[in-house]
């Protein structure tokens, strides 16, 4: 599998919050490699990588679907589509920023700015009341393609950076995706402490809905939820960050399972993979939160890979962190 | 009109920030290349001379900048990511989050803030400052990074020609790549009386280009060829509007550089009606361009400018509709001969 081609592909499919259809085809079709049974159900992809064997523990593996984006809310008579979020969006990144609207068919747009010769001295951070989208269509066009409840996305395509890094206006949680996809190339053909199930879940970024109805509906032992977590960047706490290109963050949190988290260190010192901690202090704000106390309650852990400027049209991974996370994820897998 | 679109989009893709214009200068050459006289200024300005059909008794200049906004590498820090300041007037809020390229290699890049689940409250709600800003081109050390860029170059937004609707584009740079579209489309086509077109740099840092070559050209008018704020956006209404797409260029009385020739404003209007042409005056004095730095130039120059209404100037997503790309160029070669004829 190529890590880099997988991560672009996913990232450049479009599914903001409630709106996955684009990236769920997509992770569907790349799952049904590894779990041919593999379902799109309720807004979650989901398949389980062999049969279900008596007496062995069940092992959910969950990267979110979904992506920050926004939401039509009107068309205006003159043309311009009012909007609201989706998920947590800085708003100072808002104005002259490229979208794309996906009606009945793409729009290409971008959201209204008041230009610095007219605003002396800046008009201020924009409320999405204040501010909408340009299409340079009538409204009468417009209305017969964008409705609303249409999702909008950042109009943005990847880069590759110096060494291995990436920049692309999804990679939370795609790069997340794709690491779970490469451990199950990595574990082809071998043997499995664990009956394994895979679930790309929907509305992470509005509260992890689709996790709370997955973890209800696959009922897992153990779950690990890949996600993104903060690397360190000019201007964030280093105390409080992980360091590109340096391993898998593995999680320790009171709300997580002590036992799989220094499972997950020992296997990657045994396997030597390169690994950092994220310590936090209570829920980690990711699936994690709802596997682990779905119906009796999963020993869960957080795998996150570090990722900056998280929630903008560039953010920056490493690849070198999603293939480390994959591997992780196989040798903890794997029958010793 | 297809050909006017179409150099525009390529002249769109060139980088070119102030004091870096050669790329934009080495385009346009290859455009005009044998058919007029030109010569390139100490400054880098683009001086040509279009011989016409007849000489007239007084000179007129037809000037664009091809200089665009955008960053200055100022610092390389320890951990490879590029302290940078603007040039130019930009709202760091329309730079954060977007990607960029950086130096003449085009090394890609983006330019990074602190994750807003970091920022506090106040934070939130206020721009950045250019100090919270930074270019990274994934480079892990300073090091690393000086295999890619140095200190002093210059960064551009992501050059992204997108057509919007039926006559729209969205692009970088449209300020004022549109006007020496137009500049070079008068050449290929020839005029009517000799001309001297004037591609000029440094206008986005203080009008510079345009001093030096104004004192050189000596003209008696100049017509200055600009792209301009349209405000005509959701939930602005009025005066505040200063101009609108689709309605025509834009022919200003004042703006914060110029008042502009009385005669040559009433001239504008005088030729539209005639010609039936679409045409707007900016409802706001705001904003200004090289004709404030040519009317003071030498004993005086008499001088009007043609803009085309332009929204969201000075970020990567600056939008016009091509209607009014090709009612100015209309505009500017009546005015140009009436200016030659009078």
């Amino acid at each position: 599998m190529d890590i880099k081609d997988t991560v672009i592909r996913l990232s450049e499919a479009y599914g903001a919050s409630g709106r996955e259809d684009g990236a769920a085809q997509l992770a569907l079709e790349m799952l049904r490699e590894y779990c041919p049974d593999a379902e799109y159900i309720n807004g979650n992809v989901t398949g389980f990588t062999g049969k279900r064997r008596e007496g062995r523990p069940l092992l959910v593996l969950d990267a979110h679907l979904d992506q920050i984006g926004f939401i039509v809310t009107a068309v205006t008579d003159d043309g311009f589509v009012k909007f609201s979020n989706l998920g947590g969006i800085d708003r100072r990144l808002l104005p002259a920023q490229p979208v794309v609207i996906h009606g009945t068919r793409p729009v290409s747009g971008v959201i209204c700015s008041i230009p610095p010769h007219l605003s002396k001295g800046g008009a201020g951070v924009p409320e999405y009341d204040d501010t909408a989208i340009d299409t340079g269509m009538t409204g009468e066009e417009l209305r017969s393609i964008v409705s609303p409840g249409d999702a909008v996305t950042f109009d943005v395509k990847c880069a590759s950076l110096a060494g291995e890094r990436l920049t692309g206006g999804a990679l939370d949680d795609r790069c997340g995706m794709a690491a779970i996809l490469y451990a199950l190339d990595l574990l082809k053909g071998c043997p499995t402490k664990y009956d394994v199930a895979v679930i790309f879940s929907a509305q992470e970024e509005l509260g992890e809905r689709g996790a709370a109805i997955g973890a209800y509906a696959l009922d897992a032992d153990i779950a690990l939820a890949v996600d993104v977590s903060f690397a360190t960047a000019p201007g964030e706490d280093p105390e409080k960050c992980g360091v590109l290109g340096k391993g898998p963050m593995i999680g320790i949190s009171p709300s997580l399972s002590r036992e799989v988290t220094n499972d997950l260190i020992d296997t990657a010192k045994t396997a030597g993979i390169p690994w950092q901690p994220e310590v936090m202090n209570g829920l980690t704000s990711t699936n994690a939160d709802r596997y682990s106390v779905a119906r009796e309650g999963a020993k869960t852990c957080t795998v996150s890979i570090p990722l900056r400027n998280m929630h903008t049209p560039a953010e920056v991974i490493d690849l070198t962190d999603v293939e480390l996370t994959g591997r992780l994820i196989a040798e903890y897998i794997k029958e010793a | 009109m297809e050909q006017l679109r179409t150099l525009l989009r390529s002249l769109c893709a060139v980088n070119g920030v102030s004091g870096d214009e050669s790329a934009v200068r080495e385009a346009v050459i290859k455009e005009i290349d044998g058919l007029c006289e030109y010569r390139t200024d100490p400054l880098g300005s683009l001086i040509c001379f279009k011989k016409g059909r007849k000489t007239p008794e007084k000179k007129l200049m037809i000037c664009a900048h091809m200089d665009e906004v955008g960053f200055i590498i100022t610092y390389i820090r320890d951990d490879g990511t590029l302290a940078i300041a603007p040039v130019g007037g930009i709202d760091p809020m329309v730079a954060i989050g977007r990607q960029v390229r950086v130096g003449s290699a085009a090394v890609p890049g983006v330019i990074g803030s602190k994750a807003v689940h970091n920022l506090s409250k106040e934070e939130r709600e206020k721009a950045p400052e250019w100090d919270a800003l930074y270019i990274d081109i994934g480079a892990d050390s300073r090091e690393e990074a000086e295999k890619y860029v140095a200190i002093g170059d210059c960064a551009y937004f992501l050059p992204d020609f997108t057509e919007l609707g039926e006559s729209r584009v969205r692009s970088k740079a449209i300020d004022d790549r549109a006007g020496c579209a137009m500049m070079i489309r008068m050449i290929q086509e020839g005029v009517e009386y000799d001309t001297w077109f004037v591609f000029n740099v440094q206008e986005e840092i203080g009008l510079r280009g345009s001093r030096a070559s104004a004192f050189s050209v000596d003209p008696d008018f100049a017509l200055v060829l600009e792209s301009t704020t349209a405000g005509d956006i959701d939930g602005v209404s009025g005066q505040k509007r200063v101009c609108a797409l689709g309605k025509g260029p834009v022919v200003g009385f004042m703006d914060r550089s110029t008042v502009y020739d009385r005669e040559l404003y009433r001239l504008a209007f005088d030729t539209v009606e005639k010609a039936g042409l679409p045409c707007q005056t900016k409802t706001m004095i705001a904003g200004g361009n090289d004709a404030g730095a040519i009317h003071i130039t030498r004993g005086g120059i008499r001088t009007l400018a043609v803009s085309l209404p332009c929204r969201y100037l000075h970020s990567a997503s600056c939008v016009i509709d091509t209607a009014d790309l090709e009612s100015s160029y209309r505009l500017v070669r009546l005015l140009s001969e009436k200016v030659q004829e009078a």
